[in-house]
């Protein structure tokens, strides 16, 4: 094998590489900032709450969100998860999910269910959309939340989340999203597709670090209905001996990953600035090219709409006689192409697809994915599958 | 610094303070960050410090923002 560059497609699993400003920020803070933000008045302090603030505002634009202070940051989209599921629902509550939820989702509504909440998780057809006339008949006179996923993470089908918004808002439920696929790789507004509850993951479609993410609250949501995940210091109210109940503090105990979020916020600026449309725009490109470059390879099987158009830039797919695992083993040792092989944390999902228990290998290119790189892939494939 | 030469906005937490130092900028109302004064509040963290003119329209502004102001003082 003639030696050749890493091809990282491996960016559903988290984004590589960054756009160097979302180091350098990291750097600059850990170097020039470094303090705890409001927990003392001194400027280094200062500097940093001013950072988090920054944060702040930079996931409202983002989002279209109005009230930088309903931004909750914490480590990933799954704490995001855990604080609403735990923190709003109750034993006798009803919620709607679907089949194609990750684990984040739906390891919390399996153990919830155990607790007394009733759960209903709909079907989604075998390329993993959902047919949204599902949702009306499922509301029940308990049903309080309708929990989904923007987009798969095994083969990037897009769910239906404004239409389900739509049917919340009609019927007096509160919508969750998990926009661990989609934050960054296409355009979210929490407004128009009436989001209540937005979580988000800083690490993957955002450019920022991991251990960085959050939930955006909107506006009809009553934060006194949600209890906080961990209660703690807050540098507020210090007096007291119990937990503040406004936000951010409410759900903010402990200080925060501020280099992270320096580094989050860099790279949101640095995607804003290049536009979230025409960034949706390059991967579908991206993504088309790959799906149209497997499906034609005898032996390959491609999951999903196969239609960039409803997906994110996730291409699922297997090769006849080889596991997923040899695939994707085969492509790292003998190609140097990084790839997410198995079940990706999504059993339902697979189920779906059924792909389960083989699982299935993912192409995830990235914005820094080349043509080159995509053409690289498929002749790789290819070569395993002749 | 003499009794009375400047208002300060008192917050809940320092997260509204640093919201409220952004809103106020932006607005063009000069405000300035500083330590809570120990003989006005227990709290660890930061208030706004600005002339006692900017106070009114200051106080509106973070009203409009929904950004919730403790109470105003004077230092």
């Amino acid at each position: 094998m003639t030696a050749q560059t890493p091809l990282y497609l491996d960016n559903a699993a988290t984004s590589w590489p960054k756009p160097p400003v979302v180091a350098a920020a990291m750097l600059r803070f850990m170097q020039q900032i470094g303090a705890n933000p409001g927990r003392s008045g001194h400027r280094l302090s200062i500097e940093a709450g001013r950072v988090i603030d920054s944060a702040r505002e930079s996931v409202c634009s983002l989002f279209n969100a109005p009230d930088p202070l309903r931004v909750v940051f914490g480590a990933n989209v799954t704490e995001a998860l855990n604080l609403v599921l735990y923190g709003f629902l109750r034993p006798g509550d009803h919620v709607i999910t679907t089949s194609m939820e990750h684990n984040s989702m739906m390891r919390p509504l399996r153990h919830l269910e155990q607790e007394g909440v009733e759960l209903t998780v709909l079907q989604c057809r075998p390329d993993g959309t959902l047919d949204t006339s599902l949702l009306q008949p499922a509301i029940r006179r308990n049903t309080v939340l309708i929990a989904m996923m923007q987009a798969s993470n095994v083969a990037g089908t897009l769910l239906p989340v404004a239409e389900a918004g739509r049917i919340a808002r009609q019927n007096g439920l509160l919508m969750l999203v998990d926009s661990a696929a989609t934050a960054g790789a296409m355009p979210i507004d929490m407004a128009e597709s009436n989001i209540d509850l937005l979580a988000f993951t800083g690490h993957k479609s955002l450019f920022g670090p991991t251990g960085t993410g959050g939930l955006v609250i909107g506006e009809r949501v009553d934060p006194g209905r949600i209890r906080p995940l961990i209660r703690g210091g807050t540098g507020s109210r210090s007096e007291y001996e119990e937990q503040p109940a406004f936000l951010p503090d409410k759900f903010e105990s402990g200080t925060l990953n501020v280099a992270g979020l320096a580094g989050l916020n860099a790279g949101i600026g640095w995607l804003l600035e290049r536009g979230v449309a025409s960034v949706q725009a390059e991967l579908r490109e991206k993504t088309q090219a790959l799906i149209d470059g497997l499906k034609r390879i005898p032996g390959v099987q491609v999951y999903g709409t196969q239609d960039a158009r409803q997906q994110t830039a996730c291409v699922a797919f297997n090769i006849d006689g080889l596991s997923s695992s040899e695939a994707g083993f085969r492509l790292d040792e003998e190609f140097d192409i990084q790839v997410r092989i198995g079940l990706h944390c999504a059993p339902a999902a697979h189920r779906t697809f059924s792909t389960f228990p083989a699982g299935s290998v993912r192409f995830a290119p990235g914005l820094f994915t080349s043509a080159a790189d995509i053409a690289r892939a498929i002749a790789a494939v290819r070569q395993i599958a002749r | 610094m003499s009794a009375g030469e400047f208002s300060v906005l008192i917050f809940h937490t320092s997260n509204h303070a640093f919201r409220a130092e952004k809103v106020l900028k932006q607005a063009g109302i000069a405000c300035k960050l500083v330590p809570v004064p120990r003989h006005l509040s227990s709290e660890c963290g930061v208030c706004l410090r600005l002339a006692p003119e900017d106070q009114f329209s200051a106080l509106e502004m973070l009203k409009t923002s929904r950004v919730e102001v403790d109470r105003a003082e004077r230092i």
